[in-house]
């Protein structure tokens, strides 16, 4: 299991747009490092990103060994009512990672 | 010191023409238009209505700060439906794509990025409706990504 951080504000309006910040905590090794004995680091980085509000898909992202470690991604969205704001992600080794919070329409 | 802001600024303004050798070295700059071209199939691709913020001389090549603007209202009809950054001289140029729709609400993302040299970084927005737009931008890189120090890193 993986860590990060995931923020959004306190409470939003309803149908206003508000930023979404994700900071995942990951080497996001490129495969072009060697080791102290010379050997070649495999590759591992996060691949893919999905995030949901309320149950339905609100954004995605294909990551590459071109992000940096623990990348970070600000995004905005949209709420019509409260919801459970999820993070999920994947990397190469096939581990995943989640994060979650509440978004409250005042 | 007028010789290194001579460098400097003409680095910037010039791009990958007034470069010290050994910047260029290591990566060669690829042809990225294949993987446009993947993206949009051949479609037009037009320009404007992309606002990207980078530095234009950045330090640190392992972790450059990057924000994308693009102009749309974001509506079920007319909305930005994915952003992709590609980067010439990275080993691996396609760097991100981004999935969103109208409940985005504004198609702008912050990020950060890796960047193996000074080079153009390419921003390619697809909009509902199969329609493009591209904007490229300079960055000057001083201490790049990957490769050679990564080696001496370790």
């Amino acid at each position: 299991m993986m860590n990060g951080r995931l923020q959004v504000p306190p409470s939003v309006k309803k149908g206003e747009p508000f930023e979404v910040r994700v900071l995942m905590q990951h080497p996001m090794e490129t495969g072009f490092r060697r080791d102290m004995n010379g050997k070649a680091i495999p590759t591992n980085i996060v691949n893919q990103v999905r995030v949901t509000l309320a149950g339905s898909e609100l954004f995605s992202a294909e990551l590459g060994t071109g992000l940096s470690a623990n990348p970070y991604l600000a995004f905005y969205a949209m709420a019509d009512a409260s919801g459970e704001l999820v993070v999920e992600w994947s990397d190469d080794r096939g581990e995943k990672g989640r994060m979650a919070a509440q978004v409250t329409v005042a | 010191m007028k010789r290194r802001e001579f460098l400097v600024s003409t680095g910037a303004t010039l791009g990958l023409a007034a470069l010290p050798a050994a910047a260029q070295k290591f990566q060669p700059v690829q042809d990225i238009r294949p993987l446009i071209a993947q993206v949009t199939g051949g479609a037009a691709v037009e320009s404007g209505g992309i606002e990207v913020e980078l530095p234009a001389i950045a330090e640190n090549g392992n972790s450059v700060p990057m924000r994308i603007k693009v102009e749309s209202p974001m509506t079920p009809q007319d909305h930005v439906s994915a952003i992709h950054i590609f980067a010439e001289r990275n080993p691996r140029p396609s760097v991100a794509t981004f999935h969103l729709g109208a409940r985005s609400g504004r198609a702008e993302i912050s990020t950060r990025v890796r960047l193996a040299g000074t080079q153009k970084v390419t921003v390619l927005a697809a909009y509902s409706g199969n329609r493009f737009r591209m904007k490229q931008v300079d960055v000057l890189v001083t201490s790049a990504a990957c490769l050679d120090e990564a080696m001496a890193e370790t």
